[in-house]
């Protein structure tokens, strides 16, 4: 037991950290973001991680860049877990027709290519909104959650405790959600820490094909990509940014982690 | 089982590595040679006499040298392709598949002379009736425009064994530059995919998305190429440019910027050119509040180019004032560059003028793969708001840019680079006449169309020359759009090899190339 | 025998409505080839003249027809950027990207299955933490950042393989295959440490289980319940996310070939997007999507003999 609360505890404490660094960045940095100057110089007491090419301070980047990688991550993994959930459950728990044709629009879904995604959604809302991304990002993260779930589901639809709630008269709908919901959590878990990876990875990826935020403004992916075309000139920009997105998948990954073994426990 | 990880990973590794000893052999060897390592050779031969240059996307367009418009395409294919005559490094013509021209009197009447000996790189020689058909098609009007507008001018063409003789309506002091055209074979249907011309290089194989090899051509009429093959290789990633070259994969590589050379100078020679581009902050004046000429002023009073070039570009590029760059030598007007220089107080008098005391919020549309424009715009976010002007950019994708901004005109400011399609002053400056289809600013100025006219119909180079700079500055005076400098052709190549021309147009002459 | 029946048209069916999605989500991006092509040259009597020459001034119906019946009798058209038949294009391209899935979906499944299973089994040691961690830091990292890291120290270091200069699998298999192994890793890694934690926590569930507990307590081999009855139930998950990562392998592939400079589907795709040649992109979209439904389908078949619990539609 102390074991698994180490988890949750480390992971709530480092979360806490980045969300207090990405809450701090929305009313205050140490400098004017997207301020330039002529000085490029690597960490120091005024510049923490060091300055950019332009002269910008990393760190105050950092800050805002982590706020727009998060805000994007977790928006799309809300999307895609929750309509992903929702087509999982309809397809699992029903199956037939419904199951047929959900299923394959998912598999076409699985199959597109994120970056096509990305430009029509673009071209459709306009260029340069944030919600582009997640909106693109979202809609890619649907099938696997429904891929995962609809097997979950499906797996219980059967179950005892399944058959003898649909025999006393309950609804599907209050099945789909009190009754197996709760017991698909363990697959769905895990699932949500690993999208939240995912999403911050596919988040920079975007970034590095020139799809996502806009500058000045920035966020993590967008400033890694830049970063490494510098590696060999600026590596603290490279580090800085890197530690902070480490920061942020390591803390929801052991979040997920404690969450998961205390369900284990439970369970 | 961290260890675990780690000796399986190095177990599949070595056995990859063992599997392949002999070819890693081979590339060292190479490389002690202080030869780059040749892709795909079995390490038999010896060093070879051929160099990789990196690009960094493929050719988009078509082969075909008459429909190539993309920059990119013309400085691979330039050395491919010639014309009766062609540009040197100094911004000069001299003759190429003709051996010498004669102007009539009158200035109507070009004569040709072919140059003996010249063959195309099918083994064919290069006859009069080629030298026609390839004129020909580009100034055939018959299914809309022709390929080369300008070539309007001729009224006849016609030819004997030995001479072309072109006939002009009216004299045309920028006529021999249009006449760099590409002399292609007559009847041959293949140019889109397996382009014949009579450059030093002829072109051997392309792989989409991947590389196109050229080969030494031994039957060139000129001084050979030193290089018997140049692959260029397609790397649309910046990052895998800089590891390329620093492997050994790469050569040469074109339009680095600072930061990616700063990297490479342990091994390689960097050498500075110009880009031959005008970028500039053009502003659409059909769109509000940019129909006024106070605003447009105000923005130029904001922006400070020298300090862009310093915090973009380290230093590298050469601020412009007008849409015309250093390279065209005569026209280019030098003067007009510090017409305005950074003045908040003025900039915000102007805005105060026009009805805009607290500034106002505008969108800068940059295409996306364009890194170089990107750059700028950010600098020039931060500038205008020293004035009080919030400026948002908007990044889209190149084809969506050529859509929207460019045949669409709807935009707001873009930041982009213009270039010239040849070396003449109207490539540069004939867009802004009102009535240009390719006026993408809707620039609309009764003096500067006027101007154009006067230059069109004038004879006299220097009279021509004068007129040309009017429109220049014309197009400063009236803050048509904020220029702001002719960007630095950084070239990385590597140490040992030399010979390296830059051109004042957009090209890549690899005929001069060679190992020490 | 049927149940495979029915799964082929489904996939066939999955292909034909990918190639219609991304036939219209074309058509809604704007920008076409022919203004690509003329570029800053352009001018409305041009594209006009180019459009008619390319064929794009057809109705889109029409178009989209036109190359599914070519789709349907082998005949995938023409480039429209490089005017030769789009299969004579893609055709090494496909292998190369064949290669690189299956090299790094193998390299996965190598590393992840006994990984996944030892540290199930056990749970709780003193390195489960470390382990944790260093599980996290793998995840954290992006593919292209991983493959720039796989560069710089394997190639510029070490020279085991020379970044920016991929053999080409017919001149030189070995090599191709040796520099893929690199682009592949730096795929997998990530893939790895998650499948690591999938395939952990679906065996630690299903070992809290009654039936497992049950059966422990009763002095059965602990060892051989996990292979016999764990394994078998947390098959089923585990199976589904691996095809789910084969999706992702594609997607990922498409970064991490322009990264090692692979002349791959991907980076065609992105060119071939961004030069709106569409019968490049039809081709290439339906192919990767043949891949990634072959893999869930195969996923689904698997599943189903496993636990017949998941035959659906009364398929049986």
């Amino acid at each position: 037991m102390r074991r698994q609360n180490g988890y949750m505890t480390a992971g709530l404490i480092l979360a806490g950290a980045a969300a207090a660094l990405i809450l701090l960045g929305f009313f205050w940095t140490p400098y004017d973001p997207n301020a330039m100057s002529m000085d490029r110089a690597g960490p120091s007491l005024a510049h923490l991680m060091g300055t950019d090419n332009f002269g910008r301070d990393i760190f105050s980047r950092v800050m805002k860049g982590a706020g727009a990688t998060a805000s994007i991550a977790l928006a799309t993994v809300a999307i895609g877990a929750v309509c992903g959930t929702a087509v999982g459950a309809l397809t699992g728990y029903f199956g037939g027709l419904v199951d047929e044709i959900l299923m394959r629009v998912n598999d076409a879904l699985t199959a597109f290519p994120s970056v096509l995604l990305a430009l029509v959604v673009i071209s459709i809302l306009g260029p340069g909104k944030r919600l582009n991304v997640t909106l693109a990002l979202g809609v890619v993260f649907i099938p696997s959650f429904a891929r995962l779930t609809r097997t979950a589901f499906a797996a219980l639809r059967d179950a005892n405790y399944v058959k003898s709630a649909r025999l006393m008269g309950a609804g599907s709908g209050r099945i789909l959600l009190v009754h197996i919901l709760p017991n698909v959590m363990h697959v769905l878990l895990p699932a949500l820490t690993i999208g939240f990876n995912n999403a911050v990875l596919a988040e920079a990826s975007m970034s590095y094909l020139g799809i996502g935020v806009t500058p000045p403004d920035a966020s993590l992916g967008y400033m890694l990509s830049e970063a490494q075309g510098m590696f060999g000139i600026a590596p603290w920009y490279a580090a800085g940014t890197g530690l902070v997105i480490i920061l942020m998948i390591f803390s929801a990954g052991l979040i997920g982690e404690g969450l998961q073994r205390r369900n284990g426990e439970v369970g | 089982m961290r260890k675990k990880l780690l000796a399986l990973l190095l177990l599949v590794s070595l056995l990859s590595a063992v599997l392949c000893g002999c070819k890693d052999g081979s590339t060292e060897r190479q490389s002690a040679d202080g030869q780059e390592p040749t892709i795909g050779s079995t390490g038999e031969t010896p060093p070879a006499n051929e160099i990789t240059v990196g690009i960094a996307q493929d050719l988009d367009d078509s082969l075909d040298p008459h429909k190539a418009v993309a920059a990119g395409t013309k400085e691979v294919m330039f050395n491919v392709f010639e014309g009766l005559m062609k540009p040197t490094s100094d911004g000069d013509l001299i003759p190429a598949v003709a051996d010498r021209y004669e102007l009539s009197e009158d200035k109507t009447t070009y004569i040709f002379t072919l140059r003996e000996g010249v063959q195309f790189h099918n083994g064919e020689p290069v006859e009069t009736g080629d030298v026609v058909y390839s004129i020909q098609r580009c100034a055939d009007g018959s299914e809309g425009e022709p390929l080369i507008p300008a070539l309007s001018v001729i009224s006849d063409i016609h030819c004997d064994d030995t001479t072309v003789t072109i006939t002009l309506d009216q004299p045309n002091t920028e006529f021999l530059s249009y006449l760099t055209l590409a002399i292609l074979p007559e009847g041959y249907d293949q140019q889109d995919t397996a382009p014949v011309g009579t450059g030093p290089f002829k072109f051997v194989s392309r792989a989409a998305q991947d590389n196109i090899i050229l080969e030494r051509f031994d039957g060139y009429w000129g001084a050979p190429a030193y290089l018997d093959r140049v692959t260029f290789k397609i790397m649309e990633n910046t990052d895998s440019i800089i590891v390329s070259l620093q492997s050994g994969a790469v050569d040469l590589f074109a339009h680095l910027g600072s930061a990616q050379a700063a990297q490479l100078e342990d091994s390689f020679n960097i050498e500075e050119g110009t880009m031959n581009l005008v970028q500039a902050l053009y502003l659409n004046h059909s769109e509000k509040p940019f129909d006024d000429i106070r605003v447009r002023q105000a923005l130029c009073y904001a922006v400070d180019k020298q300090q862009i070039i310093d915090i973009a570009f380290s230093g590298y590029g050469h601020p412009i004032g007008s849409s015309m760059y250093p390279a065209f030598g005569k026209y280019f007007d030098e003067s007009l560059t510090n017409h305005y220089s950074r003045d908040i107080e003025k900039a915000k008098a102007l805005l105060a003028d026009a009805g805009y005391p607290n500034g106002f919020s505008m969108t800068i549309v940059v295409p996306s793969n364009y890194q170089p424009h990107i750059d700028t715009a950010q600098v020039i976010v931060e500038q205008l708001k020293d004035v009080g002007v919030i400026a948002t950019i908007q990044l889209v994708e190149w084809g969506t840019w050529l859509s929207d901004v460019y045949a669409g005109r709807q935009f707001q400011s873009t930041v982009v680079g213009v270039d010239a399609s040849n070396m003449t002053a109207r490539a540069l400056l004939e867009r802004f006449t009102s009535t240009a289809g390719n006026n993408f600013i809707n620039y609309n100025n009764a003096e500067y169309d006027a101007l154009f006219a006067q230059a069109l119909s004038s004879f006299e180079d220097a009279e021509q020359t004068a007129f040309y700079r009017q429109m220049e500055a014309n197009l400063t005076e009236n803050a048509a759009n904020v220029y702001i400098q002719d960007l630095a052709d950084l070239v990385a190549i590597r140490k040992g090899l030399t010979g390296l021309q830059f051109y004042p147009i957009y090209v890549l002459d690899l005929s001069t190339v060679r190992y020490e | 025998m049927k149940y495979a029946a029915k799964k082929i048209a489904a996939m066939l069916l999955t292909m034909v409505i990918v190639s219609l999605l991304a036939f219209t989500a074309f058509s809604l991006i704007s920008g076409d080839a022919a203004e690509i092509m003329l570029g800053t040259q352009a001018t409305p009597e041009r594209l006009a003249a180019l459009r008619a020459e390319l064929g794009l001034d057809r109705p889109l119906p029409v178009r989209y027809a036109a190359w599914l019946l070519g789709f349907f009798t082998g005949d995938l058209g023409v480039s429209i950027q490089y005017k030769q038949p789009v299969w004579d294009l893609i055709a090494p391209k496909v292998l190369v990207t064949l290669c690189l899935s299956v090299l790094c979906f193998l390299l996965i499944v190598a590393v992840s299955i006994p990984l996944g299973l030892r540290s199930a089994g056990r749970s709780g040691g003193a390195l489960d933490g470390a382990r944790t961690v260093l599980n996290q830091l793998c995840m954290a990292v992006p593919a292209f950042f991983t493959g720039i890291l796989l560069s710089w120290g394997f190639g510029i270091t070490l020279k085991w393989f020379v970044p920016g200069s991929f053999p080409g699998l017919q001149e030189d298999f070995t090599g191709a295959v040796k520099y893929l192994f690199f682009a592949a890793a730096a795929i997998a890694v990530p893939r790895i440490a998650m499948t690591v934690r999938m395939l952990r926590s679906t065996i630690l569930t299903e070992m809290r289980k009654d039936y497992v507990r049950t059966a422990i307590s009763r002095g059965a081999d602990r060892r051989r319940v996990l292979r016999r009855h764990v394994l078998q139930n947390a098959l089923a998950p585990v199976v589904t996310f691996l095809a789910q990562t084969m999706a992702e392998i594609v997607a990922a592939g498409i970064v991490v070939e322009q990264v090692f400079v692979i002349p791959g589907l991907g980076r065609m795709l992105v060119a071939s997007i961004s030069n709106r040649d569409y019968p490049v992109v039809q081709a290439i979209v339906v192919i990767l999507a043949f891949w990634v439904v072959l893999a869930g389908t195969t996923a689904d078949i698997i599943n189903q003999r496993i636990d017949p619990r998941l035959r659906l539609g009364g398929a049986s």
